[in-house]
C-alpha cells in the first residue's frame, strides 16, 4: 500500500474528529440561544476573540470525552515494523488502516497517544486548579477581611512558596525518598479537606436560620466529602470507588500546592478592597457571622476577576503538567500525557520530529484557547 | 524609605533561612541517605551495614545540627579511624588532619563536595553559572528590548490593527512553554525531516564557543516564553498612561503623537513592566533547566537536573541556595525598584 499524501492525512484526521464536531454543532447553537439567560458567559458572543478561545477549549473537551471513539490503535499497543514510521504510513496487515500521524519510539499510534492524552491533562488540569482555588479563596478571604497575626503568617508563608523555584519544588516533591515519609499524603490530607469545608461553610453560613434543612444539606456534603476525602487521600475508601495512583496524588498535590499561594494573593487583594464596600458594612450592621459575609458578600462580588484567573490558571497548570511530564516526573512514562509523550519524543527529535510535534502542538493550542478565553470573558466583565 | 528597605532585607533573609532549612530536610530524608551511604560504600549493604555508615559519618544527628554544620555556624563532625582515615564534611581525599578545618559550611565559602561530580561543589557552581550567563545575557538583550518595542507599539494606539496582531502574537507567545517551542523550532530548523538545518539541535559545542548557529534556539525558545507576556504587561500600561489626563494635555497643546509618545508616555509606561522583568528572573530559572536540558548546553539548569536526578545532596543544596537567593534578590530589588521609580508611591 501506499502511503497516504499530506492533504489524506488531515482529510482523514478530520474525519476521525467526526463526535467533535457535531458536539461543537450542537453546543454552540444551545449555547448561542439561551445567551441571554448566562450572564457573563452568554456576553461572550460579542467577544470574537473569546469565542474563538471558547472553539479551541470546547474542542478538546469533546475530544477528551469522545476520546475512545476517535482513536483508530491502542494508545499502548505495539504493532511490530511501525517503529518511528513517518505520518501516514499503512499498517501492516491491515487493509486500509494508517498510523496517521506515524509510530512513536516503541511503534505506537502517535494519532491515538495524543488524543487519549487530552483525557489526563483535561481531568488532571482543571481538578488541581480548582482545589487550589478552594485552599487560596478560604485562606486569602480570611487573610484579608481579619488583618492581623493570621494574615502575617499565611501571607509569608505564600512568599515563601512563591520564592521556591517550580522545577525545583517539583524535583523535591516526586522524589521517592519524599513519597516514603508520607508528606505528599500528609499534604493532600489538609489541602483535600479544604473543599469540604469550603462547601460545608458556604451552606451553613447561608441556611444557619434554617436549622432543618441546614443539618439536611450538610450532613449530606459531609458524609460524601470525608468519603470522596478518604479515597482520594489515602486510598482507603471502604466502598472502593475513589481511588488515586499514587504517583498522580504527588503530581497533582505538588501542582495544587505550587499554584495556591498565587490564588491566595489575589483573593486576599480583592478581600481587602471589597471589604471597604457599603454592602459590607450593611451586612456587618445587620449583625450577620464572618463566615456569611466572606462567602456571600466579598466572594461573589470578587467573581470576575476570578473566573478570568482560574481559566487562565488551567492553562498555566497545563503548562505545569508539561513541565513534569517533560522531565520524566509526570504520572507514569507509559501515559499518553502530552508532557510525557513529548519528552519521549525529544530524543530523537533532530531524525524523527513527528513524534513530539503533536503533542507540542496540541499542548500549544489548549493553552492558546484558554488565554483567549481568559481575555475574552476579562473584555466582557470590563464592560459592565 | 530607610525604615521600608530594611524591612524588606530582614524579611528576604529569614525567608532564605526558612527555605534554605526546608530544602536540607527535604534532601536529607532518610531514604536519600540510605541512597548515599550505598553509593559511597556499597550497592550490597545490608540495612545494619547502612546504619552503622551513617553513624560512622555522622548523618545520624539531628537535622537541626547538621544544619547547622551546613551553615558553619556549627564545628563539623569529625572522626579519625584507625588507619588515619578521617570521616566527615570537612575531609577530603588527600589532606592530613592537621588541615581539616574545625568548621566547614556555607559561611566558611565552603559547600560540600559532590559525590558524582568529584569536585568542590562551589568551584562546579560557579563554572555553570558562568555558562547560564551568557544564556540568560543573550536572552534578555533579545527579549526585554524587543517586548517593550511591541508593547509600546500596541499599546500607544489602543484597538488599532497593529495593535490586534502584535497582541494576537504575544497571546500566542505566552501560550508557547519552552519545551513546546523548543521542539517546534528544532523540528522545523535542524531536523532531517524538514531539511532547513539552519541551527543545530545541540548546542553542547556552545559551551566553549558561542556561535549564531549553535546558540540561536535556545536563546530563541526562552525568549519567546517570556517576551508575551512581558509585552502585554507594557502594552496595559501604555495604553492606561495615553489615556491619561497629561497626556490629552499635551495633546491639546499640540505636541506632535510622536513627541508625546517619545517624551511623555514611555517613561511612565515603563514602571510597571521594570517589576514584570524583574520577576520574570525566578521564571527564568525553570526556562532555563527546560532549554539546557532540551539543547544539552551544561550549565545551571542542567546541573539541578543532574543532581536533583542523582540524588548529590551537596550539590542539589548548592543550586537550590543560589536559586533560592536570586529568586529572593530580584523580589527585593523590584520592590524597591518600584518605589524609587514610581514618584506617586511614598511609603512611611
Amino acid at each position: 500500500m501506499e502511503r497516504l499524501s499530506y492533504f489524506e492525512i488531515f482529510s482523514q484526521i478530520i474525519g476521525h474528529f467526526w463526535p467533535v464536531w457535531i458536539a461543537l454543532v450542537v453546543f454552540f447553537i444551545v449555547s448561542y440561544l439561551i445567551r441571554n439567560h448566562t450572564g457573563l458567559y452568554g456576553k461572550l458572543f460579542a467577544s470574537p476573540i473569546g469565542l474563538i478561545g471558547l472553539g479551541i477549549v470546547m474542542f478538546w473537551v469533546f475530544t477528551a470525552i469522545f476520546a475512545d471513539v476517535i482513536i483508530t490503535f491502542d494508545p499502548y499497543g505495539q504493532i511490530s515494523g511501525m517503529k518511528n514510521k513517518v505520518p501516514g504510513t499503512p499498517v501492516r496487515g491491515l487493509e486500509g488502516e494508517y498510523y496517521l500521524l506515524g509510530g512513536d519510539r516503541l511503534a505506537r499510534d502517535v494519532f491515538s497517544r495524543v488524543v487519549m492524552g487530552s483525557r489526563s491533562v483535561l481531568t488532571i488540569a482543571p481538578a488541581a486548579t480548582m482545589f487550589a482555588f478552594m485552599v487560596g479563596i478560604m485562606l486569602g478571604l480570611v487573610a484579608g477581611y481579619l488583618p492581623g497575626k493570621f494574615d502575617t503568617m499565611v501571607s509569608f508563608l505564600a512568599n515563601l512558596v512563591l520564592a521556591f523555584p517550580v522545577i525545583l519544588l517539583f524535583y523535591l516533591m516526586v522524589s521517592p525518598a519524599i513519597q516514603e515519609t508520607g508528606l505528599p499524603t500528609m499534604l493532600a490530607a489538609v489541602m483535600f479537606l479544604f473543599p469540604i469545608a469550603f462547601f460545608a461553610v458556604l451552606v451553613n453560613s447561608k441556611l444557619y436560620t434554617q436549622p432543618m434543612k441546614r443539618n439536611i444539606i450538610v450532613g449530606f456534603i459531609l458524609v460524601v466529602g470525608f468519603w470522596i476525602y478518604l479515597g482520594l487521600a489515602f486510598d482507603s475508601d471502604p466502598l472502593g470507588v475513589f481511588s488515586m495512583d499514587p504517583n498522580l496524588l504527588n503530581v497533582f498535590v505538588s501542582v495544587v500546592f505550587a499554584n495556591s499561594p498565587t490564588i491566595f494573593r489575589i483573593v486576599r487583594s480583592l478581600a481587602l478592597e471589597i471589604k471597604t464596600r457599603d454592602y459590607v458594612a450593611a451586612a456587618q450592621t445587620r449583625g450577620e457571622g464572618t463566615w456569611y459575609i466572606l462567602l456571600w458578600e466579598i466572594l461573589p462580588n470578587a467573581r470576575g476577576p476570578l473566573i478570568v484567573d482560574f481559566c487562565l490558571r488551567i492553562g498555566y497548570t497545563t503548562i505545569l503538567l508539561g513541565t513534569l511530564g517533560f522531565f520524566g516526573l509526570g504520572v507514569s512514562p507509559e501515559s499518553p500525557d502530552w508532557g510525557s509523550t513529548i519528552n519521549e519524543g525529544r530524543k530523537i527529535l533532530t531524525l524523527y520530529p513527528h513524534g513530539a510535534v503533536p503533542p507540542a502542538l496540541s499542548l500549544m493550542s489548549l493553552v492558546l484557547g484558554l488565554n483567549l478565553l481568559a481575555d475574552g470573558l476579562r473584555e466582557q466583565s470590563l464592560k459592565d | 524609605m530607610l525604615r521600608f528597605i530594611s524591612r524588606r532585607l530582614g524579611i528576604t533573609i529569614l525567608s532564605v533561612f526558612c527555605l534554605t532549612f526546608i530544602v536540607f530536610i527535604l534532601t536529607n530524608l532518610d531514604g536519600n541517605l540510605v541512597k548515599l551511604a550505598k553509593f559511597l560504600g556499597s550497592q550490597r549493604m545490608s540495612s545494619e551495614q547502612v546504619e552503622t555508615w551513617l553513624e560512622l559519618n555522622g548523618f545520624n544527628q539531628p537535622d537541626v545540627v547538621r544544619y547547622g554544620e551546613w551553615l558553619g555556624v556549627l564545628p563539623s563532625y569529625q572522626l579519625v579511624q584507625d588507619g588515619g582515615k578521617i570521616l566527615g564534611r570537612c575531609a577530603r581525599p588527600g589532606v592530613s588532619l592537621e588541615n581539616t578545618p574545625k568548621y566547614c559550611g556555607i559561611f566558611q565559602g565552603n559547600w560540600g563536595w559532590s559525590v558524582i561530580f568529584k569536585e568542590e561543589v562551589d568551584s562546579i557552581i560557579f563554572k555553570r553559572l558562568a555558562l547560564t550567563g551568557w544564556l540568560m545575557l543573550y536572552v534578555m538583550l533579545i527579549m526585554v528590548p524587543v517586548a517593550l518595542v511591541i508593547g509600546i507599539l500596541a499599546g500607544m494606539r489602543e484597538g488599532t490593527r497593529t495593535d490586534r496582531t502584535l497582541s494576537t502574537f504575544s497571546i500566542i507567545s505566552t501560550a508557547t512553554p519552552e519545551y513546546v517551542s523548543g521542539v517546534l523550532l528544532v523540528a522545523l530548523f535542524s531536523s532531517n525531516a524538514v531539511g532547513l538545518k539552519w541551527f543545530k539541535g545541540s548546542s553542547a559545542s556552545a559551551m566553549e564557543n558561542i556561535t549564531f548557529e549553535n546558540f540561536t534556539l535556545p536563546v530563541a525558545t526562552m525568549a519567546l516564553y517570556g517576551m508575551g507576556y512581558i509585552a502585554r504587561m507594557t502594552r496595559a500600561s501604555m495604553a492606561e498612561v495615553m489615556t491619561s489626563q497629561y497626556i490629552r494635555t499635551a495633546r491639546l497643546k499640540g505636541v506632535s503623537f510622536t513627541a508625546i509618545v517619545l517624551k511623555h508616555a514611555i517613561r511612565n509606561a515603563l514602571i510597571a513592566p521594570f517589576t514584570v522583568i524583574m520577576l520574570q528572573f525566578p521564571w527564568l530559572l525553570t526556562g532555563v533547566v527546560i532549554v539546557e536540558t532540551l539543547f544539552n548546553y551544561k550549565g545551571f539548569g542542567w546541573t539541578l537536573v543532574q543532581a536533583a536526578s542523582t540524588n548529590d545532596i551537596n550539590l542539589l543544596l548548592g543550586c537550590s541556595i543560589v536559586a533560592v537567593v536570586v529568586v529572593l534578590m530580584t523580589q527585593l530589588i523590584s520592590d524597591i525598584g518600584y518605589v524609587f521609580l514610581n514618584p506617586r508611591i511614598r511609603v512611611s
